[in-house]
């Protein structure tokens, strides 16, 4: 664990790796799954993946409330880093903060890495985009959220407890920052042209949380989006296939460097 | 003395029958048949009502989305009884004020019926159980602070009568706030809310409102209070007997026999009231991440739940089995002859340290009317008398 120093928001979280910077940002449960996908992307990368504030063991100043304060929590992150900027990954409701971030500015952003992100509506008012996550019993919650769930997810009893208070923490803070609207911004949509650097758009084939459909809606809004699918793998592609989506994030920046 | 308040859930039980893993947020309204809920609707204000000749004060609640409580709105029932009543109390217990979206709205209608009823309304401020956030699509990572502020703005409403004032909060913001009308009472109607932790009885204690202890029984109770008195002195706020409030699901029969027929029929409430699918029970942020940390370690919020009513020598009782028996036992019934309940009362009483309030579950599940009224009668004559005694 590091302590990772934005201005006046110590976020607990890791650093890993030397090369140019990448900033992940993961979704609203299941952090500490990613860490084999960091780990490979660590590789190429310096890789600095933040706990967002209320998250973890981060804490969460009281003016921090809304996901356009983890935006610009970001963007004075990204303001410290060299000309050439980052490339930043965000996954599911990471995903939606990247997107808050790059609508405000992607100067220091080199590349864009969407994996099944949250933050967008597409549909009508009755049509819901997003599975309502706190609505759904737990069977079909893993079933939604995960190609094989018995793979990844954690035994809860056999954990500390600082590490299911960290858990419990994630999952309040990603409440309070997506609760209503659930889980996007209706606004953000009109705004999606100015996200002018190159993206990927990975999604899991088997995500029923946000279903591949929408990924390719959002890909469509976004002006210079790939979209890509990873076999086998449901919400967390990253978690369940680590190695297959490091590989695509790697293809895809080494083509945009040429 | 004690003062007795009779509380119904106003149960739309005739859906029951229909219903097995959710009683409450998913259950469809074509379950509710609108005909025979005017008829439960008029008989339970006749309950209500007949509290006033009685000498039993009256207790309303609310909750949203559910065959176990079709009492929506904790006001509507209290204006109608407002002008149908003339002597006893009103206490709403209450209003949801962090699933209530306009604060200002809630000081209006206590208002309103504090008037009408020429100054006998109590108001109840209650944070709601989990399973009422789903309804009332709340953050529920900011209830605390939300309730706190709309509790803050509300009683700040109800006491300024010099115009407008503005109120641009973390929560709520109003430009100008000028509540009519003002209330009957002053400088406000007493201020009441249900607690179920030591935790929450502080809270209360630090701000001198009356608590109502629900379904904490026997063994969970005596710490509250404790907590509360504590609290409350540290505060400034003198912790007398009529700061705190108790509720019991009560039975009264001419036979011990009856009045332990008439506790089972209520007790119904007791086994459906926390029949709710799982993923309502502990949604993220209701409870601390503490508390959530061991739910997640122990099985989740519905073995955490589980193991809340207990006897007194600590055994987990089921609350969907429950009988009367254990029911007394765990202290959440009082049950029998006249004697019986006054016994089991004032044991309880003396265990917990003293309270000023019984908030008397005198009707609940399926009990009838008769018996209901039955049940309320028996209480005034032949227990609420020896109860001046206590309190």
């Amino acid at each position: 664990m590091a302590e990772i120093d934005i201005g006046q928001y110590a976020l607990d979280g890791s650093i890993a790796g030397a090369g140019p910077p990448l900033l992940f940002l993961h979704g609203g449960d299941y952090v500490a799954q990613n860490g084999p996908v960091l780990d490979r992307l660590a590789r190429h990368w310096q890789v600095t993946a933040p706990r967002h504030p209320g998250f973890g063991h981060s804490e969460r100043p009281d003016g921090c409330r809304t996901v356009d304060d983890l935006a610009y929590l970001y963007l004075d992150w990204l303001d410290r880093q060299q000309d050439g900027g980052a490339v930043v990954v965000g996954s599911s409701f990471g995903g939606w903060v990247a997107l808050e971030i790059c609508v405000r500015s992607v100067a220091k952003i080199s590349g864009l890495v969407l994996i099944d992100s949250l933050g967008v509506k597409f549909g009508g008012r009755e049509e819901r985009d997003i599975a309502d996550v706190y609505a759904l019993p737990e069977d079909e919650l893993r079933r939604r959220t995960f190609f094989d769930a018995a793979r990844v997810l954690p035994d809860y009893a056999l954990l500390g407890d600082g590490e299911l208070t960290a858990i419990a923490r994630d999952r309040e803070a990603a409440a309070l920052y997506g609760w209503r609207p659930y889980m996007h911004n209706p606004g953000l949509r009109q705004w999606l042209h100015r996200v002018r650097v190159p993206t990927l758009v990975l999604w899991g084939d088997n995500d029923g949380i946000v279903t591949p459909d929408y990924g390719e809606k959002l890909c469509s809004a976004l002006p210079s989006a790939r979209f890509e699918r990873i076999a086998q793998a449901g919400h967390y592609p990253q978690i369940e296939r680590p190695d297959a989506v490091a590989d695509r994030i790697e293809a895809f920046v080494q083509e945009n460097r040429r | 003395m004690m003062h007795t308040w009779h509380f119904s859930e106003m149960a739309y039980h005739p859906a029951w029958p229909h219903l097995d893993q959710s009683y409450r947020v998913i259950v469809p309204n074509r379950l509710y048949d609108p005909k025979i809920g005017a008829d439960l609707y008029h008989r339970y204000l006749d309950e209500w009502a007949l509290c006033d000749e009685l000498g039993i004060n009256i207790m309303t609640n609310e909750h949203h989305a559910t065959a176990t409580c079709s009492d929506s709105v904790c006001t509507i029932p209290m204006a109608i009884l407002a002008r149908e009543t003339k002597k006893v109390r009103l206490l709403a217990l209450g209003m949801p004020i962090g699933n209530r979206n306009d604060p200002i709205r809630v000081a209006e209608e206590y208002s309103m019926i504090d008037v009408i009823s020429r100054g006998r309304l109590e108001m109840g401020f209650v944070k709601g159980v989990p399973f009422e956030i789903s309804p009332a699509n709340t953050n529920p990572a900011d209830l605390s602070g939300r309730f706190w502020e709309a509790y803050d703005l509300i009683l700040k409403a109800m006491t300024s009568h010099d115009g407008p004032f503005n109120w641009e909060g973390a929560h709520f913001q109003y430009r100008s706030v000028n509540v009519w009308p003002r209330s009957y009472q002053e400088p406000h109607p007493p201020v009441w809310t249900p607690v179920g932790s030591t935790e929450s009885a502080t809270e209360a204690a630090a701000r001198g409102m009356v608590i109502g202890v629900l379904n904490t029984g026997w063994v969970r109770t005596p710490s509250i209070f404790e907590a509360y008195r504590k609290k409350a002195r540290e505060a400034g706020h003198e912790p007398t007997p009529d700061r705190l409030a108790y509720m019991a699901l009560i039975g009264v029969g001419r036979t011990r026999d009856e009045g332990h027929r008439r506790a089972d029929q209520i007790l119904d409430y007791s086994r459906t009231s926390g029949i709710v699918a799982p993923q309502f029970a502990n949604p993220p942020g209701y409870a601390s991440p503490r508390a959530t940390a061991q739910m997640l370690k122990s099985g989740g919020a519905m073995a955490a739940r589980a193991t809340r009513v207990q006897t007194k020598d600590g055994h987990p009782i089921n609350p969907r089995t429950m009988t009367v028996d254990e029911a007394i036992d765990a202290g959440l019934s009082f049950a029998g002859t006249p004697d019986d309940v006054y016994d089991q009362l004032k044991a309880f009483y003396d265990h917990v340290g003293g309270f000023g309030h019984l908030l008397m579950m005198g009707q609940g599940g399926h009990i009838s009317h008769e018996d209901t009224v039955d049940n309320l009668t028996l209480f005034s004559k032949e227990v609420l008398p020896r109860l001046k005694e206590l309190g």
